[in-house]
C-alpha cells in the first residue's frame, strides 16, 4: 500500500454514508429493539395507534437495519476502499464526484419514502421487498448509479489488477442488481384498468411461483448484502487494521468463486415441504451444506491471517472486533446448512430459531464488521484518533453478551416451540393447543429483548465514540500505517 | 485464468454474472412451466375478499401468521389438509409467511365465524387468553379500498387471464355491477358483526376494512 499523502483520496461521499450509517443503525435496531419488547409485553403495541404495532413497524425494522444501516455501511465503505485499492481519488473525476453524490441523495430519498410508506401500510408483503413499484424504480437508479460509480472507479484506476475485495463488491453489486429486478416485477394495477389507487401493484408470479421467486431472492439478498460485501470489507480492514498480509491468496479465489457457483442455490433451504417441487427442496438443502466449504473458506483465510499475531487481539478492540465477526460467520454458515437438513427444518421452520440464526449473522458477523469498519475509517478520513479505547473494549463486551442472550434465548424457544407443536399425548392426539405454545415462550422473548437493548446500548456507545472522535479528539497529521490510533 | 480475469474488470464482471445467474436458470424457470394450474373448484377471489387481503397485507398479518400447512400429521390434525401447489393459483403475492408467532391460516375458513374474527380482531385476548396479538381497532373506521380491489381483480384478468366473469367463477362486470356484488357479499357478513360503528357506516354505504378483511379470511378452506 502507499503511503497516504502520495494522493490525497477524497472522502466526502465516504462521510455522508458513515453519518447516515450510523443514524439508520440506531433507528432500525431502536425499532427492532421495541418490537422484541413488544412481543414479551404486547401493550407495548399501543404506543401510535395503527403506526405502533408489531405488524407494522416489523417491515421497517427488517428494510431500515438491512437497507438502511448495512447497505450505508457498504456504501461508506466502497467510498473509502475503491479509491485506495485502485489508487485513483474521487476528486480526479468531476463526474464521478457528481455521481457519487446524486447515489446518496436519492439513497436517502429511497429510505424517506420507505419509512413514510411502511408505517403507511403501503407494502407488496415480501419480505425485503416490500417496497412498492415507484420506489422500487428509484432503488434501480440507485443501484445503476452505484454501479457506475464502481465501474467508473475501475475504469480511471492505476492499480492494474483488482483487489479481492474489489471482487465483492462487484458480485455484490451484479447480484442485487438481478435478484431485485427479477422479484419486483409486478404490474401496476392503475396503469392496467385506470382506476384505484396510483402506487397498488401486483406480482407478476402466482402462488408456488412466486414463492420460489421471493426466496430465490429473500436467501440470497441476504447472501450479497450481509455475505459477500461483508468479506468485502474484512478482507481490506483486517490486514489493513492488523499490518498482517492475507494468508492465502489461493484460499480467497477458492472461496470467492465457490460461493458465487453454489450461492444461489441455496434459496430453496426456504421452501422445505411447501408445494414447490421436491427436487428443488433437495438441491436447496445439499447446496446449502455444500456451501459450507466456500464461507469457512474466507472464514478461516481471516482467522489465519492472524496467525502468530494473536497478541494483537489483547491490544487492539478493533482486530477483537473483527475476529469475533468472523467466527460468528463460521458459527452462522454452519448453523444455516444445519436448518436446511430436511428433518432439522422440519422442526426450526416457522419458529423462532430462525429469527435467532438471522440475528447471530447480523448482529455478529455484520454489525461487528460494518462497526470495525467505521472505526478503522475514522481516523483516516476525519484525521483524528479515535476518541476512546477503554469504551470500546466495554462496547465490545456488551454487545457480545446481547448477542449471546439473543441466539441462545432463540434457539431455546425455537426448539420449544417446534417440539410442541408436534408433541402428543397417549392416544396420539395434539398435546398441546396453539396458544400453549406461545405463552411459554415469553420468558424467552424477555431474554431475547434485554439482549437486543443490550446490542442497542453498544452501538450508542459507538455513536458517541464516533462523534467524539471527530469533534473533540487529538488531530493526527502523519495517516497511520496499521492499528487504528486510540486514546485510552 | 482467474487472475487474468482479475486484471480484465469487464470479463470478471461478466464471468461473475454467468456464476450467479445459472442457478436461477436452472432451479426457477421449469417451475414456471407447469406449475401455475389452478386445482379444481379453485375460484379467484372476489373484490370484497381482494380488498381484504390488501388489508391482511397492509397490516402485515403474513408477519406472524402462516398460510402453508405442512405435510405432517400434527399440522394436518390441527390445521388441516396440507397445502397443495394448485391452491394457490391465484395468489398474487404468495403469503405463505415465514414465521408462526400465530398459528396457520390456511383453512381458517373452516373452523372461525364471523363474530369470532370480528372479537379477535377488535380484542385478541377476549377469543384466545394470553394472545400476544395486538388489536387492529383501525380496521373498524377505515373504509376498505373496493376501488383499487376491483383495479386489481380487472388487471390480473386482463394480464394474467384469470377467468372472471366465466360460468362458475366470480362476477366482475362494470364497476358499477361490481359495487352492487361486493355490497351484497359485505351485507352478509355485516349482519353477522355486532360492532354498531361498522353497521351504521354499511347503512350510510361504506364497508369498513374489517368487513373486508373478514370475507378473504372466511374464504381461505
Amino acid at each position: 500500500m502507499q503511503p497516504s499523502n502520495a494522493l490525497n483520496y477524497d472522502y466526502t461521499v465516504a462521510k455522508y454514508f458513515m453519518f447516515t450509517t450510523i443514524i439508520f443503525g440506531i433507528v432500525g435496531m431502536g425499532i427492532g429493539t421495541l418490537i422484541a419488547f413488544q412481543m414479551a409485553y404486547p401493550d407495548l403495541n399501543y404506543l401510535a395507534g395503527e403506526y405502533g404495532t408489531f405488524s407494522r413497524l416489523r417491515p421497517l425494522h427488517t428494510n431500515g437495519v438491512i437497507y438502511g444501516f448495512m447497505l450505508s455501511g457498504i456504501f461508506a465503505t466502497w467510498y473509502y476502499i475503491g479509491q485506495r485499492v485502485l489508487k485513483v481519488s474521487m476528486s480526479e473525476s468531476k463526474f464521478l464526484m457528481f455521481i457519487g453524490k446524486l447515489h446518496f441523495w436519492l439513497y436517502v430519498l429511497v429510505i424517506a419514502l420507505a419509512v413514510v410508506t411502511l408505517f403507511a401500510g403501503v407494502s407488496t408483503s415480501k419480505e425485503y421487498a416490500e417496497l412498492e413499484w415507484p420506489i422500487d424504480i428509484i432503488v434501480v437508479v440507485v443501484w445503476v448509479l452505484w454501479g457506475v460509480s464502481i465501474f467508473g472507479l475501475i475504469g480511471i484506476r492505476r492499480e492494474k489488477t483488482l483487489y479481492i475485495s474489489l471482487w465483492y463488491y462487484i458480485a455484490t453489486f451484479l447480484g442485487v442488481a438481478m435478484l431485485y429486478l427479477f422479484n419486483n416485477m409486478e404490474v401496476p394495477t392503475r396503469l392496467v384498468s385506470g382506476m384505484g389507487s396510483w402506487i397498488h401493484s401486483v406480482s407478476m408470479y402466482a402462488g408456488t411461483n412466486d414463492a420460489l421467486v421471493q426466496w430465490w431472492f429473500g436467501h440470497n439478498a441476504v447472501a450479497f448484502v450481509f455475505t459477500v460485501a461483508i468479506i468485502a470489507q474484512i478482507y481490506y480492514f483486517l490486514p489493513k487494521e492488523s499490518g498482517q498480509p492475507i494468508f492465502s491468496y489461493k484460499l480467497s479465489l477458492f472461496s470467492f468463486w465457490g460461493l458465487m457457483f453454489v450461492y444461489l442455490w441455496a434459496g430453496g433451504h426456504h421452501l422445505i415441504y411447501s408445494t414447490v417441487p421436491d427436487w428443488m427442496q433437495t438441491m436447496g438443502s445439499i447446496f446449502s451444506i455444500v456451501l459450507i466449504l466456500p464461507s469457512w473458506g474466507s472464514a478461516i483465510n481471516m482467522l489465519l491471517t492472524m496467525k502468530g499475531e494473536w497478541g494483537q487481539l489483547r491490544d487492539n478492540p478493533l482486530i477483537k472486533f473483527m475476529v469475533l465477526a468472523s467466527t460468528f460467520y463460521m458459527f452462522s454458515t454452519l448453523e444455516g446448512p444445519i436448518l436446511s437438513i430436511k428433518s432439522v427444518n422440519a422442526l426450526a421452520h416457522f419458529t423462532d430459531w430462525i429469527p435467532g440464526h438471522v440475528h447471530d449473522g447480523t448482529l455478529g458477523w455484520v454489525g461487528f464488521m460494518t462497526m470495525a469498519a467505521l472505526y478503522h475509517m475514522t481516523p483516516r478520513v476525519f484525521k483524528r484518533e479515535l476518541y476512546s479505547k477503554s469504551l470500546m473494549e466495554a462496547q465490545f463486551w456488551i454487545q457480545t453478551t446481547g448477542i449471546v442472550l439473543y441466539f441462545a434465548s432463540m434457539w431455546i424457544a425455537g426448539i420449544t416451540q417446534g417440539m410442541m407443536w408436534r408433541a402428543t399425548d397417549e392416544y396420539g392426539n395434539l398435546a398441546y393447543s396453539f396458544i400453549d405454545t406461545v405463552t411459554v415462550l415469553i420468558p424467552y422473548y424477555w431474554i431475547r429483548a434485554i439482549g437486543g437493548l443490550l446490542y442497542l446500548i453498544g452501538f450508542f456507545m459507538f455513536a458517541y465514540n464516533i462523534m467524539k472522535s471527530i469533534s473533540s479528539s487529538k488531530p493526527i497529521d502523519r495517516e497511520p500505517v496499521s492499528a487504528s490510533p486510540m486514546a485510552a | 485464468m482467474f487472475s487474468w480475469l482479475e486484471k480484465n474488470p469487464f470479463f470478471f464482471a461478466v464471468f461473475v454474472f454467468i456464476f450467479i445467474a445459472y442457478a436461477g436458470v436452472v432451479e426457477i424457470l421449469p417451475d414456471f412451466a407447469d406449475r401455475a394450474r389452478p386445482v379444481e373448484h379453485k375460484k379467484p377471489y372476489t373484490v370484497l375478499q381482494l380488498a381484504g387481503r390488501h388489508v391482511y397485507i397492509s397490516d402485515s398479518c403474513n408477519a406472524c401468521h402462516s398460510q402453508l400447512i405442512r405435510p405432517f400429521k400434527s399440522e394436518t390434525d390441527r390445521y388441516g389438509m396440507y397445502s397443495v401447489s394448485g391452491e394457490f393459483a391465484y395468489d398474487r403475492p404468495f403469503l405463505w409467511g415465514s414465521k408462526r408467532t400465530g398459528p396457520d391460516l390456511a383453512r381458517i375458513g373452516n373452523y372461525r365465524s364471523v363474530d369470532w374474527h370480528e372479537n379477535h380482531m377488535k380484542d385478541p385476548v377476549s377469543v384466545v387468553p394470553g394472545s400476544i396479538m395486538p388489536a387492529y381497532a383501525h380496521m373498524f373506521n377505515k373504509n376498505a379500498d373496493i376501488e383499487t380491489a376491483y383495479a386489481e381483480a380487472v388487471t390480473v384478468k386482463k394480464v394474467f387471464n384469470v377467468p372472471y366473469d366465466m360460468e362458475g367463477m366470480p362476477k366482475l362486470g362494470s364497476w358499477e355491477e361490481a359495487q352492487a356484488e361486493v355490497r351484497a357479499e359485505a351485507e352478509a357478513i355485516v349482519s353477522q358483526m355486532k360492532d354498531q360503528d361498522v353497521k351504521d357506516a354499511f347503512a350510510r354505504g361504506e364497508i369498513r376494512q374489517i368487513v373486508a378483511l373478514i370475507a378473504y379470511l372466511n374464504s381461505l378452506k
